[in-house]
């Protein structure tokens, strides 16, 4: 059961997408567990032959736990066993669903994970009675068992709201995480004003002519940024792990996605130093949409190294961010506002965003933070070169 | 293609990127961003939706137009009618 988070203890087996005597390589979906995030696909981190499925769905098992075993090039038989740290996985980039594609009716369809069903069949509840709370609006076991719970004792709803919010489980989940966050990491926080003038009007000249399909959010020249920059300053992008940091070699940026049913995830974009801008737009495009629509995988969950959150679209100004543990740093970016600058001798309007750093001064310091905030100033006013 | 079918099109493009919102329920007339609470990257899923399910190229500059349903249809509309 590989650890899909921070504070992740038990996962679910909620369905098998393979039997024994199947070959499988590495990246492939071999199964969809059930977590406090949602159900996610679990992908493979060896190439072989499932030799047998030791978890059967509807089986809670803690993180660590073998899930199946594994043969192949002539080994002996392997645990299925998830991988110890970061590792470059080859990414498989799905096009964004379109219109035409009966995609609602395989949302629909997906909503619903078997286990939740057979669950709600052995508890004679009506699904259609209730609404999910997994990603996605999906219904989870957790939902099922509330549903029939609440049809056996019909409780007021003012008990549960006593002592105020109803916190769902994904909640409780970024609530643990960000309790020990503050517990254990001793933060700073830096913050720079970067005039994004040149970065925008490269930006607009570039979409003016791109098609729709390959235009550009400027938020992908931040991350883009962010990624370069980090190539000067690793001890921002790893993690820390029995009282050492461990750098990554890999730059896995983890995006702060709110989902509008609640909650927050951020799945990674890997290897975003080793991406142009249009592959890099390419990934953030089709991330941010299978978030939304609950299809993230494993390995997007697991291999964030730094995390990067852009609240600029809900108005904020500046962001002093909570690191996710184990990472050591993250990144916040505000709104773009328009504020007078000296230049020169002279006071023009320039479009100007607040970037902020988050990290754990275990591991870095402020002098090689603040080289960290420069770095990512000097890069986007030559985005050309992004 | 009908208006009808166009706003059709319209929601279920916005389907695919807020699958957890009432599209029957959006007000034709206010802001998308502001009624679904969709950022920069839905919006541009929700266009890129758009033009590959009819077709249409929709320039950035035209984007501004696409902010409400009603504003979708009637862009969507022209820009079929005009054969482009």
């Amino acid at each position: 059961m590989p650890s899909l988070g921070a504070d992740m203890q038990f996962g679910t087996i909620v369905d098998w997408r393979v039997k024994p005597g199947d070959a499988v390589k590495r990246g492939d979906v071999v199964a969809l567990v059930e977590t406090e995030k949602g159900v996610i696909e679990v992908e493979i981190f060896e190439s072989g032959v499932i030799e047998s499925l030791v978890v059967q769905p509807g089986q809670k098992v803690p993180v660590g736990a073998t899930l199946a075993t594994l043969s192949g090039d002539g080994k002996k038989l392997e645990p299925v066993t998830p991988p110890a740290a970061a590792a470059p996985v080859k990414q498989e980039i799905a096009p964004a669903k379109v219109a035409t594609v009966p995609a609602a009716e395989e949302s629909v369809r997906l909503r619903v994970s078997p286990l939740a069903r057979r669950r709600a069949q052995e508890l004679g509840v009506d699904l259609s009675t209730i609404a999910g709370t997994g990603v996605d609006g999906s219904i989870t076991i957790a939902d099922v068992e509330r549903a029939a719970e609440s049809v056996k004792t019909p409780t007021p709803p003012a008990a549960p709201a006593a002592k105020g919010l109803d916190i769902g489980a994904m909640r409780r989940v970024i609530a643990a995480a960000m309790a020990r966050s503050k517990r254990e990491i001793p933060h700073y926080y830096l913050s720079t004003t970067i005039d994004l003038s040149k970065a925008l009007a490269w930006l607009a000249a570039e979409n003016a002519k791109r098609p729709v399909t390959k235009r550009l959010l400027y938020s992908a020249l931040l991350i883009r940024a962010v990624g370069a920059a980090l190539r000067s300053t690793p001890e921002l992008n790893g993690f820390w792990i029995d009282n050492e940091f461990k750098a990554s070699e890999g730059i896995h940026i983890g995006l702060a996605i709110s989902l509008r049913q609640g909650g927050l995830i951020n799945p990674a974009i890997h290897d975003v130093d080793k991406k142009n801008l249009d592959e890099l737009m390419e990934s953030m495009l089709d991330l941010v949409n299978r978030a939304r629509t609950g299809h993230l995988r494993s390995s997007e969950l697991s291999d964030g190294t730094i995390t990067v959150t852009n609240l600029g679209e809900q108005g904020v100004e500046t962001v002093f961010g909570v690191i996710y543990p184990p990472q050591v740093a993250l990144v916040g970016f505000g709104k773009i506002t328009e504020r007078p600058v000296a230049a020169n001798g002279m006071v023009g309007a320039r479009p100007m965003i607040d970037a902020t750093l988050a990290a754990d001064h275990r591991v870095s310091d402020g002098h090689r933070g603040g080289r960290f905030l420069l770095a990512i100033d000097r890069l986007l006013q030559e985005p050309e070169k992004l | 293609m009908t208006e009808t079918e166009i706003r059709q099109t319209v929601k279920q493009a916005l389907s695919n990127v807020a699958p957890e919102v009432d599209v029957d329920a959006i007000d034709p007339a206010k802001d998308l961003r502001d009624q679904i609470d969709i950022d920069s990257v839905d919006f541009l899923n929700f266009v890129i939706a758009l033009h590959k399910a009819l077709g249409i190229e929709i320039p950035d500059a035209d984007v501004p137009k696409l902010g409400t349903l009603s504003g979708c249809v009637s862009y969507l509309a022209a820009k079929i009618e005009k054969g482009q």
